[in-house]
């Protein structure tokens, strides 16, 4: 049974209310942080504890913190980035849903931590109900002291509001973000300026995952030294998983960092194997972006290693045979999966998503998804899969924000593990023209039409 | 600030961007930049097209950076080295922009009032490849009526936000901008308005192609067959100071000057440039300076032009002889087609 931060108190009945939480121990944090802690001894713990950014780049929590500007003077802000809209990744919702105090107990203790008195929540418009539910908790926390002027008796003083996005995808890359919090088109701003010199009103500005600052109270209640001893290496704490996709149990887990794919894949008390026992043919481990892997580079590395649960180990071997925990969107596919038709779904929803701002993402999103959608639908060519090739690597590096980078990523990766069924595709689109065309004839029952014949 | 691009090394001041410094060498090392825009403020980063490869970030940290930067919104640091045309990796991102920038981009130079002074065919004729491997349909947008003066072809657009920059520093109470997402973002006007300011037309100006173009010239006339003349007149709104371009007698249009990076040196105003076409209102300076190898220099007169002769077959409306043969005789039969054996 792994140890759970997080989740610990998710099954206690009524946690959504700020009275049981506040019985169970809630807001703790808050009262040893403002009584106890200076702020700089706040962010010193958060950086001895290693937490890593929750929303997909892993960048230290503390090392980010520690770059706010707070010499200027002006007025320094803290914006949770709730805009979860990373196909794969659910966790967020789970715990905004069901234990709302906890992220606002969090935004207290960091907003303290960076000395910001206005900072808000910036949550995806699709999420109205997770909005009502944090808007309601808002108030309580209101109502309770813990928000507003003079919080506890102390000199600090914090107004939170939640801010609806209008179901934007972009608006999740940080900058974006901060824009659309402006009232503005959510196209992300060139750097530099970070965030942390200029950010939201030109003020400095940190911005964080809904899971990244929801760690936070545990860390001060404990120590970072407690967090950190969890986990393996730099992947210190526990991390949220989303599952999904053709396993027995999805849903979203808290697993201590280090755990293995093996263990997380097929024990009873996380997913519980394949569902209807079919062979695992991949896996996306880390949410859309990040490359696919094959079967035989998920339970073990390259080299041979156990894959584990951490960021270390899921990038192990680079893109050319690992992948990245990402925002810890756990996609497993089983052999009916068409790895072409995924990939082209993705590419339509990087299509959709795209801001339009630069052009290799704006015009080259869409490219990538006609082209997919041809070989998908029969109507591709051979050298289609060396044009998506050179589209994606185009496309990569090229971009202002990251989007372009997640685009080219998983077309990248599908190509480099499954190229041969990009050629099936093309080669037979007679045999693909339904939708589930490999349910009844798995790939691996028809890979020998397209080995190489010499006659 | 000590800045080296391309082996050149130059002396610049703090805050000066990567371009602005190449374009202080001139030369070949400058990047092409289709959204960058000196005189607009928050312009720029947009279109990629001026990527630049830092090797060397600065003498106090000299890693070079990884990914290649866009040279119109990097600052430079003392002893930055920048490679721009002698780097492949940068030739390469040059030339897939310039390739996303065509996919969807109209093949319609032949109608299009900005080809000769277009940015975008500038930018294809040095970067560009003569074939495309584009074989979906071209993206396409409903026509879309912004007032009296301005033609906005959005198909043609490539939203480098020029336009919407113009509006907003220029002019007060913007009135379009840029609606929905991705490769369907368009200009457009917010529902429906008509853009009618006082200083709306420098945004044709502004446009690096042919989707803002000025309604009072469309259709009169090729840029190249025109004569620019500097001119000037006094007007209460502007500083006046204008190129008129001429045919014959007649002003067809007047736009602002420009300079050898196709970037407005002086706002005009509407009135200036829609109303003024009359020879008289204009006190003419005298010839407007224009690169070497535009395409507007191509009708130069004082450039010795070869007579034109067309070599063609004789009597080539009537068809080719064996081809005449064929359908006049029906009894000789044509070889190894299907017809020959009905």
């Amino acid at each position: 049974m792994g140890r759970k931060i997080l989740l610990d108190k998710i099954n206690i009945p009524g946690i959504k209310t700020y009275e049981v939480y506040r019985q169970n121990g809630g807001y703790a944090s808050v009262e040893k942080a403002l009584k106890t802690l200076t702020p700089d001894e706040v962010t010193e713990e958060v950086k001895t504890s290693g937490l890593r950014g929750r929303g997909g780049a892993g960048f230290p929590v503390g090392l980010k913190w520690s770059f706010i500007d707070k010499k200027s003077g002006k007025p320094r802000h803290l914006v949770c980035n709730a805009d979860e809209s990373e196909p794969g990744t659910f966790k967020d919702r789970f715990l905004m849903e069901y234990i709302p105090h906890l992220l606002i107990e969090g935004m207290i203790t960091s907003s303290y931590a960076l000395g910001a008195n206005l900072s808000y929540i910036y949550i995806r418009g699709e999420y109205m109900w997770v909005f009502k539910i944090l808007e309601r908790a808002i108030k309580e926390a209101y109502a309770a002291g813990w928000l507003g002027k003079n919080i506890l008796g102390t000199d600090f003083s914090l107004d939170l509001h939640v801010h609806c996005g209008a179901g934007a995808y972009i608006c999740g890359e940080e900058t974006a973000l901060i824009e659309s919090l402006e009232g503005k088109r959510g196209n992300p701003r060139i750097k530099p300026p970070f965030p942390a010199v200029s950010g939201l009103w030109a003020n400095p500005t940190v911005v964080n995952n809904v899971e990244s600052i929801a760690a936070v109270p545990w860390i001060i209640n404990n120590s970072g030294a407690d967090y950190a001893a969890i986990g393996i290496g730099r992947s210190t704490g526990t991390k949220l998983i989303s599952a999904s996709g053709h396993i027995k149990n999805p849903g979203v887990y808290e697993i201590e960092l280090g755990l293995s794919v093996e263990e997380f894949m097929n024990s009873d008390e996380y997913l519980g194997g394949m569902m209807n026992d079919r062979p695992l043919k991949a896996l996306v481990p880390g949410g859309s972006s990040v490359p696919i892997l094959p079967a035989h580079l998920i339970y073990k590395t390259a080299n041979g290693d156990d894959r584990l649960m951490t960021y270390e180990s899921l990038s192990d071997g680079g893109f050319a045979t690992g992948s990245m925990l990402g925002s810890g969107g756990f996609i497993v596919y089983n052999d009916t999966t068409c790895i072409v038709r995924n990939t082209w779904n993705f590419s339509r929803f990087y299509h959709h998503e795209s801001c339009g701002q630069c052009s290799p993402c704006r015009e080259g999103t869409g490219w990538l998804e006609k082209v997919l959608h041809r070989i998908e639908n029969g109507h591709g060519r051979m050298e289609d899969i060396d044009l998506l090739w050179d589209i994606q690597s185009k496309i990569e590096g090229n971009t202002i924000c990251p989007l372009g980078d997640a685009a080219a990523w998983p077309v990248a990766a599908a190509i480099r593990h499954f190229r041969d069924e990009f050629e099936y595709h093309v080669r037979f689109p007679e045999k693909i023209k339904n939708r589930d065309h490999f349910v009844e004839e798995p790939f691996e029952k028809v890979r020998h039409l397209i080995a190489k014949q010499t006659v | 600030m000590k800045v080296t691009i391309d082996g050149h090394e130059i002396e610049v001041e703090p805050g000066t961007t990567i371009l602005q410094a190449a374009r202080m060498i001139g030369g070949e090392s400058v990047p092409p930049a289709m959204c960058y825009y000196s005189k607009l403020k928050g312009s720029g980063g947009k279109c990629r097209c001026c990527l630049v490869e830092v090797s060397k970030g600065s003498d106090a940290n000299p890693t070079p950076m990884p990914k290649l930067m866009a040279s119109c919104v990097t600052g430079v640091m003392d002893g930055m080295e920048v490679k721009s045309i002698s780097s492949p990796r940068v030739q390469e991102a040059r030339k897939s922009v310039t390739e996303f920038l065509l996919i969807n981009h109209p093949l319609d130079c032949p109608v299009c009032d900005q080809a000769g002074e277009c940015d975008l065919q500038n930018l294809s004729f040095n970067h560009g490849k003569s074939e495309t491997r584009f074989i979906e349909e071209k993206r396409t947008f409903e026509p879309e009526n912004i007032g009296e003066n301005i033609q906005l072809h959005m198909n043609r657009c490539i939203l480098c936000y020029r336009c919407v920059m113009t509006a907003d520093q220029l002019t007060d109470g913007r009135v379009h901008g840029v609606v929905n997402r991705g490769d369907h973002s368009q200009i457009s006007t917010c529902i429906s308005k008509a853009i009618d300011n006082e200083f709306s037309g420098n945004m044709i100006d502004v446009c690096p192609v042919g989707a803002l173009t000025d309604k009072t010239f469309r259709f009169k006339s090729r840029v190249w067959f025109n004569k620019p003349f500097n001119a000037h007149r006094d007007c209460d709104k502007c500083c006046g100071k204008t190129t008129v371009w001429m045919f014959g007698n007649e002003i067809q249009r007047v736009t602002a000057r420009k300079d050898e990076y196709h970037e407005v040196e002086e706002f005009i105003c509407n009135s200036c440039r829609f109303d003024h076409k009359d020879v008289n209102d204009w006190v003419i300076e005298g010839p407007r300076k224009f690169e070497k190898f535009s395409v507007i220099n191509q009708n130069n007169y004082t450039r010795k032009l070869d007579k034109v002769t067309i070599e063609t077959e004789k009597q080539i409306l009537l068809g080719r002889d064996q081809d005449r043969k064929k359908i006049s005789m029906v009894e000789v039969p044509l070889k190894n087609t299907e017809n020959s054996k009905s």
